[in-house]
């Protein structure tokens, strides 16, 4: 990791809209995204004004999804806020690779940017500041990007979803893998971290076939961290 | 506890999600402010960020059927090759659309 002393936590509105722009091709498929889970939950009988205000206050696709597996008459309160936590959990890490440059600003921005992190935003923002680059107009305009398309995608669903009743068949599901994985194979790469990764998709893999539902996230990704506290960077050393 | 999904029930589920959410998003920098970062935690942040991504993708490559195995391998390849996330990903994509019409 690099220094975090540098002034790479700055963003202004200049930032924050080259955040966006780059952003926007992504967001694109994020509508399509959108529009399968606008359908998918007008088909699991939501109302569409309850639909809008899930993709707009939770913005979180993977456990919106397994809300509508949970949906019927009555929604056992337990089982939908445990399911919620142990697939958004991951956003507790994200959180906490971004806090030794989020500590620099005043807690309201800090917090503030936090809102809206999802998965590509953070990615992107993360691989800048390892670059050395300020990251926050990433985190807070792609952020907002992924945010808007995703709210415009779900209304889209549920008025004409009916045009793109497959989404899987177009190979829209492997929009968010693909693009995770263009993240990781972008990256920084050494021995260090490949064994690192290793360990993390081993302890996900166990955690998913042997572990509750929706731990494997959070299981790997400690796995790998921990893996990282035992093999250091030896460049830092003493 | 059972909670009814009609009327302003619903509205009232939606909003419980999306506190949860919300703490896991801000949870995660709280904590992080009582840690003091020295020397190991940063190599465990910095280990955990890209260990995030390889646990979510680990199942889906492998518990995937082939057209997400092909994309994954496409986005990888082309990565490799042009450096581009962009058309990397347009390659997985278009490989997991094309084999998945057969």
């Amino acid at each position: 990791m690099t220094d975090a002393d540098k002034n790479l936590h700055e963003f202004n509105r200049q930032m924050v809209w080259a955040g966006f722009r780059q952003l926007v091709p992504i967001a694109v498929f994020v509508t399509l995204f959108g529009a399968a889970f606008g359908l998918a939950a007008i088909q699991a009988g939501l109302q569409g004004s309850v639909i809008v205000a899930m993709s707009t206050l939770v913005f979180a696709g993977a456990s919106q999804f397994a809300a509508l597996e949970l949906w019927g008459p009555q929604v056992s309160l337990f089982t939908l806020v445990i399911t919620v936590f142990a697939i958004n959990a991951r956003h507790l890490l994200m959180g906490a690779t971004l806090y030794p440059w989020l500590r620099h600003l005043p807690p309201a921005k800090r917090y503030g940017v936090m809102l809206i992190a999802s998965d590509a935003n953070w990615a992107m923002s993360l691989q800048a500041f390892n670059r050395g680059q300020p990251g926050i107009g990433l985190l807070l305009g792609g952020g907002l990007a992924l945010w808007s398309f995703w709210v415009v995608g779900t209304w889209l669903g549920i008025y004409f979803g009916g045009a793109i009743q497959e989404p899987r068949s177009l190979g829209l599901d492997m929009v968010m893998g693909c693009f995770l994985l263009a993240m990781v194979v972008g990256g920084e790469k050494n021995l260090r971290l490949l064994m690192i990764w290793i360990v993390a998709a081993c302890a996900s893999l166990l955690a998913y076939w042997y572990l509750p539902d929706n731990s494997h996230v959070v299981v790997g990704a400690l796995a790998g961290g921990l893996a990282g506290t035992f093999w250091t960077e030896k460049k830092n050393e003493h | 506890m059972n909670i009814e999904t009609t009327g302003s029930s619903a509205l009232i589920l939606v909003s419980i999600m999306a506190v949860v959410t919300l703490a896991t998003r801000w949870g995660g920098v709280y904590v992080m402010s009582f840690v003091p970062i020295g020397y190991r935690v940063k190599q465990f942040i910095g280990a955990t960020s890209g260990s995030v991504l390889v646990a979510l993708l680990a199942p889906m490559a492998l518990e995937g059927d082939n057209g997400a195995r092909l994309a994954l391998l496409a986005t990888a390849a082309t990565m490799l090759l042009l450096k581009k996330p962009l058309p990397a990903i347009a390659a997985g994509i278009l490989t997991a659309a094309i084999f998945r019409q057969f």
